[in-house]
């Protein structure tokens, strides 16, 4: 995720504190992950830097927190051109499962527990991630889905592979 | 394991034709817990249901129900074990089109010997438990898919079961319908203590149970049951 151009996004709606930049972030975006302050002060000195952002005004007290930061028109112009930009699809070609699979299968270890293995633990995340879900409200849920969808797409792929197991042997053997 | 299984199944087999669609199942579940069975199509998720629910008689192997070896019963004790401790919820076509959906969800109570008002105002409970109530006084030719698998699991549970068993009941569904169902049917059969013995092959779906086991080849490895 790109932290300046969200924080650029949350200066949108009007200036902000660095502490209210994070805590907005850390409460939309954040979930597992909350900001650390010296990303959002270091992120806001090189949006500064690029005329992003402006301080606009000082409380009482010094230090960092205390600064005020404002979009310019040049900030907003770069938050409309990264939301305009499609993100590129992860094409998944370097996959770690593939490689163990094969692996295990060229060194004669259990390419089938391998998979068994990786779809209980694809589960057990699923689950709690379900859990998470139904007690959650609609910003949960969708980020959950967005989990959930692509665990799914994984499990799906282990359950064709766990099919396809001794043609793969086969082929990697020749 | 911590507690005594309800229903626990050992050694299960069963041949349709020359096809083995079970060799050699074990499988466990106790009061208030829910497991998915999972496996691909064909791998004899649905025989194993069906054998645990005392539909179909297995070829080979021992059911244990709440102490009672379920294979040694009778075709008519089962069919009243069904009715009283067990509660159905299928993928397609489980309710009868000629009767209102409250008359559906009492049928089961209806069946059971319970009188017309009692059984409706039991059933009409449950719908508004399925969040479907407005239902009640129509048939399911004139409800969405959504909506009848909702009536369909409140006739599930309209009779308290001990055992809920669930064949794909959201394999008709689309996504947001389906995560409904199951959201009602876990929450429900929790509050009640009911296990739910759910057969998917959704991960989604899956994911709302407590454990999974997987089915390939008709054979089953439980790790609780092995535990």
């Amino acid at each position: 995720m790109s932290i300046g151009h969200t924080l650029l996004g949350l200066l949108e709606s009007g200036p902000r504190h660095g502490y209210d930049l994070k805590r907005a972030f850390d409460e939309k975006f954040g979930h597992d992950r909350p900001l650390h302050y010296g990303q959002v002060y270091s992120t806001m000195s090189r949006l500064l830097k690029n005329g992003l952002v402006v301080v606009d005004g000082i409380e009482a007290g010094g230090g960092p927190e205390r600064k005020r930061y404002a979009i310019t028109e040049a900030g907003i112009t770069d938050v409309a051109q990264w939301l305009a930009t499609p993100e590129k699809p992860e094409p998944y070609l370097q996959s770690t499962l593939y490689t163990k699979v094969v692996l295990a299968l060229l060194t004669g270890r259990g390419a089938a527990e391998l998979l068994d293995t990786q779809r209980a633990e694809h589960l057990r995340l699923m689950r709690e991630l379900t859990r998470r879900k139904k007690d959650g409200d609609l910003a949960d849920q969708l980020i959950c889905d967005h989990a959930l969808f692509h665990l799914e797409a994984d499990l799906r792929w282990l359950e064709l592979t766990a099919a396809r197991l001794d043609r793969l042997a086969e082929e990697i053997r020749r | 394991m911590t507690a005594t299984p309800l229903l626990r199944a050992v050694g299960l087999a069963k041949t349709y034709g020359p096809t083995p669609a079970l060799a050699g199942a074990d499988f466990s579940i106790r009061a208030g817990e829910v497991v998915a069975v999972m496996g691909p199509s064909g791998s004899g998720k649905s025989t194993l249901l069906h054998c645990l629910a005392g539909i179909v008689r297995p070829d080979a192997g021992t059911i244990t129900y709440d102490g009672r070896e379920l294979t040694a019963l009778s075709d008519g004790a089962r069919s009243s074990l069904r009715r009283t401790d067990f509660g159905f919820v299928f993928q397609f076509g489980q309710l009868v089109p000629e009767l209102t959906c409250v008359e559906n969800v009492a049928l089961p109570l209806r069946l059971n010997g319970e009188k017309r008002k009692a059984a409706e105002a039991r059933a009409v409970e449950w719908l508004a438990r399925l969040e479907v109530d407005d239902t009640a006084a129509k048939r399911p030719g004139e409800i969405s898919g959504g909506q009848g698998q909702r009536v369909a699991v409140a006739r599930a549970l309209v009779t308290s079961p001990r055992v809920i068993f669930a064949d794909e009941p959201t394999g008709a569904l689309d996504s947001l319908n389906g995560e409904r169902v199951m959201r009602l049917l876990t929450d429900a059969s929790r509050d009640t203590g009911a296990a739910v013995v759910l057969v998917t092959h959704e991960a989604r779906v899956a994911a709302y149970s407590d454990r999974e086991i997987v089915v390939r080849d008709g054979s089953v490895r439980d790790a609780e049951w092995a535990a």
